[in-house]
């Protein structure tokens, strides 16, 4: 790791002016992931701003919106009250990632911003266009069992690992941030981007930009809601395949739906298509069937990742099932 | 008498150290003036080092040298005219890379931080040739060494002819040891000819026998220490290249110096369980009759060492069947050499046996259970030995009640719970019951305590525990008064700890010490004090820590005190003897498990696992029971999640760290029955123990695929068993 000076300013403007003044200067939250890179030569920032004094730990309900501070942890929102109440498919998602132990040091925020688990981009030996773009992709006819199955690029296949963002964008979220030139709200789903020929960009954050939180609007999902995971062992593993489904039904007819998934795109992939199918029917496993069909459509897939279409079709079939117990 | 510690539940002696963090592992010490070392690694797979450029690292605050080929102090143990590549690899040695990961220098300095830090200013220029890490891609280069005969009983191929046979390949990927300790060493020359180690090490006296050759010191002059060690499984049954840098640099800067590896390093730098392709062949009669066993092995090794291990010999001797052959090669890939995973080979080699047998079982339409009583061997077939003991149909009975055998249906696929798929499965493991060469020395004080001391290891198992309970057995001293003390290379020698034999040969020594002991007490008694002076020793009783004749009780510390001996040590060797020639010895272990498996998504969950031990005398159940469920989740990874994956184009590990490498955590880990015979084996050793280390493992991952099967239907030969191949 590179020599870096450290500051922990505490306001908001502070930090920002910190980030805006030095190129390579990072954010520093819990730290879960930034470390991890910076040990792995991945970045090398000269200087880190540390967050932790802001005063963006919070969780409140006004107008039935839903506001989380950016530096609240993973573990506090699932375990909240009003999280478990009005949310609870983002509870599911939390407790779904990583470990007990992560996610006490883990902010939403932070979350929001974790890279790609993709091996190349770690392993600074290997090419990878994400890490130094113009190096090529080394999942592409490497090792990419883990990778992309709906919207890659020629330069890039990696997935978005978290748990957390799939469940924000099925409810659709917003992400607040405050920058240099003021404060703006950025919708979930255009939060994150896909690769095109810029895979070193994971977001639509601008430079110096801070996360301040996120807000949820009310949603009626509160009783049929299921996030579920697959994964290679029980517990403390990334998604081979993660799928948020959330069901409004009354009369035995689905009024509205919500669907996502984790594990299979360069953001989280929400399944607006899918989502239309379902509407006005009722909750049948046939019917859960042609969403997973239509969710799947676009699916392209790699040299070791083509189980992820059946997988995923399975998947949602399986969630749509829980979420609506039948 | 005293209630006989051995077959006792009784904590660890260390226990308390342990878990209060004051046992001492090898990185805890902190010789005067330590420094600290990283290794600079090479990111190719085969080539030259062209040019090495430290001048940077040099300047880097704190750093004090970088040490490669091209500065290494002259080796007296590598001036060997022509050397033999399969020699091992030799650190430092010259400019050739044989595979990705290899250390080309060493950099040391005044924290760890800035060693790892200048470890990345190094510049190593290379000239890369043509590697190859891919066992499919070398298969028409397997050859055999003269370790590896092919072995015949019968007719070679017999299961062809067979009314009902089968044949298949099944494949285990490489499997890397990651026990929570990372390995290193801390190196301290004393003196220019004095070497002190603290190692993390299975045997403190084979690294002082590795060392002696390559720095021609004389054993005197190599203190190695390694009184505790965080798992090692078999990795540190061999000193690495890694320690030899290591002892190679502290050599060059004369000041000790600590190297821990990082979690990526365990990947490349302490070997693993290498990859195996297997092909079984077997055919029975219509009624469950073997007829046929062939087995056949191909496992990879590294370019400059062979390594070999007991794949195929299981296939040899677990059933009564008249005819098999097996045939074991090896193949040489760009890694660094393999090294023994616990259960070694016969893992490996009981995977596809088991399997084997289970899908010959479905061929049949016979309960497994009921094939495997079928052939079962009541004689050593591949030895024509009788066994020491056997009591493996006890074990398949014990093991069969627990797990509800009977709920299984023949057919798979049929039982459900909660919409998951249930399927039960079975599989047995052996291994051979070893009895090796040990000395104890025994040293009782005036006080009437007692301190026994080999230079055994204890690499987790509880050896000092089970040792206690064997001296005190032996001698009738309370086990609170003994102290067993190991891993220090000035003990008496002992073998390494592997192979589930340390219980068999360093408890025989300890037994027999024990005995001398006695035998020492009751000559100084006959000798000097009145009571027993008319006597004969073989006369004097031993009781509870005292001698007995008639009505008459000494303390052993009163012998002591009255000839005014402020100790009496005695020190004794113990081997096995002719009656290896006359039995065939093996412990045997039996694995049943109920497996959920989910229709939709293929993810697989061990819901109950019952295994059942057949290793003799069980000196601690407490200890025993932890040793057999450590196994357990050690096959629960085999089975179920554990390969390191290559990028072949490379020759790079992909998933080297502990968030990609899935190690199964206590969510995979299900409720485990742990079952013992407990029944001392009459020929072995004094304790009738045989071991128990490695059938813990040994068969387990079947268990699991052959529960699999009955749950999907779904036969998966390639371990692990990943939801995506049941998709
Ligand atoms: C072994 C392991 C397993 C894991 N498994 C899972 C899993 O299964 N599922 C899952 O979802 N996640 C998983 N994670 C990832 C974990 O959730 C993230 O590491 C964590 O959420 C990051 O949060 P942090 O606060 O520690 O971020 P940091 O590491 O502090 O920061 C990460 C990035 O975000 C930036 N940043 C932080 N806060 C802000 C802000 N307010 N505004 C702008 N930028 C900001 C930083 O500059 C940095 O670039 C795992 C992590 C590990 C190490
Ligand atoms: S998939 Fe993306 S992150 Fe992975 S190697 Fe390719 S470019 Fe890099």
């Amino acid at each position: 790791m590179n020599q870096f000076s450290y500051v922990r300013p505490a306001s908001q403007q502070a930090a920002i002016d910190a980030i805006t003044r030095d190129s390579s200067a990072r954010f520093i939250a819990g730290g879960t992931n930034l470390l991890d890179l910076m040990k792995n030569g991945v970045l090398a920032p000269e200087k880190l701003v540390d967050i932790n004094r802001l005063p963006l730990r919070n969780i409140t309900l006004n107008n039935n919106i839903l506001h989380i501070g950016a530096l609240t942890l993973n573990s506090e929102v699932a375990a909240h009250p009003l999280i478990k109440t009005h949310h609870p498919l983002l509870s599911q998602a939390l407790l779904a990632g990583a470990s007990q132990q992560l996610r006490n040091m883990a902010t939403t925020g932070g979350n929001m911003m974790q890279r790609t688990r993709c091996s190349y981009f770690y392993d600074t030996t290997m090419p990878c266009n994400k890490r130094t773009p113009g190096s090529g992709c080394g999942a592409i006819g490497g090792v990419n069992r883990m990778h992309a199955i709906f919207g890659a690029s020629d330069q890039c296949i990696a997935v978005h690992p978290s748990d957390m963002c799939i469940a924000l964008v099925a409810l659709d979220a917003t992400v607040l941030v405050a920058g240099p030139k003021g404060n703006r709200r950025i919708p979930f789903g255009e939060f994150h981007r896909l690769p095109g020929n810029t895979p070193d960009q994971d977001n639509n954050l601008g430079k110096g930009e801070l996360i301040t939180g996120i807000e949820i609007p009310h949603s009626p999902f509160t009783n049929h809601v299921y996030y579920l995971k697959v994964r290679d062992r029980a517990s403390y593993a990334f998604a081979l395949v993660s799928v948020a489904a959330a069901l409004d039904i009354s009369n035995n007819t689905i009024r509205d739906a919500r669907l996502a998934m984790g594990g299979v795109a360069h953001k989280p992939w929400r399944l607006h298509e899918a989502e239309k199918t379902l509407i006005g029917k009722t909750p049948t496993v046939e019917n859960f069937r042609i969403a997973a069909t239509v969710a799947t459509q676009s699916a392209r897939t790699y040299q070791h990742n083509a189980f992820k279409v059946p997988m995923a079709q399975n998947s949602i079939v399986t969630a749509l099932q829980k979420a609506a117990a039948v | 008498m005293k209630k006989q510690a051995v077959g006792q539940s009784m904590d660890r002696v260390d226990g308390r150290l342990k878990v209060t963090g004051g046992a001492r592992y090898f990185a805890d010490h902190q010789p005067e003036g330590m420094l600290y070392a990283a290794l600079v690694c090479s990111p190719i797979s085969s080539g030259r080092i062209t040019a090495i450029d430290a001048t940077r690292a040099l300047r880097a605050p704190g750093v004090a040298d970088v040490v490669s080929h091209l500065n290494v102090p002259p080796i007296p143990g590598y001036k060997v005219e022509n050397p033999n590549p399969k020699q091992g690899l030799k650190i430092f040695y010259d400019d050739r890379i044989y595979s990705n990961g290899q250390p080309v220098a060493i950099v040391v300095a005044n924290t760890l931080e800035r060693a790892v830090y200048a470890a990345t200013l190094v510049k190593v220029t290379y000239a890369q040739e043509v590697h190859q890490t891919d066992m499919a891609g070398s298969i028409d280069k397997a050859f055999q060494n003269k370790n590896m005969k092919d072995y015949q009983r019968g007719e070679a191929d017999a299961w062809k002819k067979a009314p009902v046979s089968l044949e298949a390949e099944y494949n285990i990927p490489i499997e890397v040891h990651n026990p929570m300790e990372l390995a290193g060493i801390i190196a301290h020359w004393e003196t220019p000819d004095k070497l002190t180690l603290y190692a993390k090490t299975q045997g403190v006296k084979s690294v002082q026998q590795s060392l002696k050759t390559l720095f021609q010191l004389p054993e005197s002059q190599i203190t190695v220490h390694s009184q505790f060690v965080g798992g090692a499984f078999g990795m540190a049954l061999r000193i690495w290249p890694m320690e030899v840098a290591t002892i190679i640099a502290a050599r060059k800067i004369r000041k000790p110096i600590k190297l821990v590896l990082t979690r990526k390093d365990m990947f490349t730098l302490v070997g693993y369980r290498p990859a195996a392709k297997q092909r079984i062949g077997i055919g029975a009669t219509a009624d469950g009759k073997l007829t046929g066993i062939t087995h056949e092995a191909i496992a990879n090794t590294s370019p400059y060492e062979d390594f070999t291990e007991a794949i195929v010999n299981m296939s040899r001797m677990m059933y009564a069947c008249p005819n098999v052959n097996t045939h074991y090669q090896l193949v040489s890939l760009n890694l660094s050499t393999p090294v023994w995973m616990r259960g070694p080979g016969e893992a490996t080699g009981a995977f596809a046996l088991e399997s084997a047998i289970d899908e010959l079982a479905h061929q049949l339409h016979m309960d497994p259970l009921q094939l495997r009583l079928i052939n079962h061997a009541d004689t050593d077939p591949e030895k024509n030995l009788p066994y020491s003991s056997k009591y493996l149909k006890e074990a398949y009975e014990m093991g069969a009640a627990k797990i509800g055998w009977q709920q299984r249906s023949q057919t798979p696929g049929k039982l459900e719970e909660n919409g998951w798929l249930v399927g039960y499965g079975m599989s047995s493991g052996v291994f051979g019951a070893g009895r090796g060469r040990a000395t104890a020395s025994a040293t009782l004080k005036a006080d009437g305590s007692l301190v026994i001391r080999s230079a055994a290891a204890d690499i987790g198992p509880g050896t000092a525990t089970a040792m206690v309970q064997i001296a005190a057995d032996a001698t009738g001293i309370d086990v609170k008064k003994i102290k067993f003390l190991l891993g220090e290379s000035e003990y008496p020698e002992a073998p390494r700890q592997g192979g589930s034999s340390t219980v068999s040969t360093v408890g025989s020594a300890v037994n027999d010490v024990c005995r001398n002991l006695q035998q020492k007490l009751g000559e100084l008694a006959t000798a000097n004090i009145p009571a027993f002076k008319d006597l004969k020793v073989e006369n004097i009783q031993h009781e509870d820590g005292q001698l007995v004749a008639g009505n008459t009780r000494l303390d052993y510390a009163a012998v002591l005190q009255q000839q005014q001996l402020p100790e009496l040590m005695v020190t004794t060797t113990s081997q096995a003897g002719d009656e290896r020639k006359q039995y065939a010895m093996y412990s045997f272990s039996v694995h049943f498990t109920k497996v959920h498996v989910h229709p939709a998504t293929g993810v697989v969950r061990i819901k109950h696992i019952v295994s059942v031990a057949d290793s003799g005398t069980v000196v601690n159940t407490k200890t025993a029971r932890s040793q057999m469920i450590g196994g357990v989740v050690g096959g629960i990874g085999m089975a179920l999640t554990e390969e390191a994956l290559i990028d072949h184009r490379f020759g790079r590990y992909v998933n080297n760290n502990y968030a990609d490498y899935h190690v199964p955590v206590n969510a995979d880990t299900p409720p485990t029955d742990v079952l013992f015979i407990n029944k001392k084996d009459p020929v072995i050793n004094p304790m009738g123990a045989k071991g128990m280390g490695e059938i813990a493992l040994i068969g387990f991952a079947a268990a699991v695929s052959n529960a699999v099967f009955n749950a999907t239907g779904k036969r998966v030969r390639d371990l692990p068993i990943t939801p995506d191949k049941l998709i």
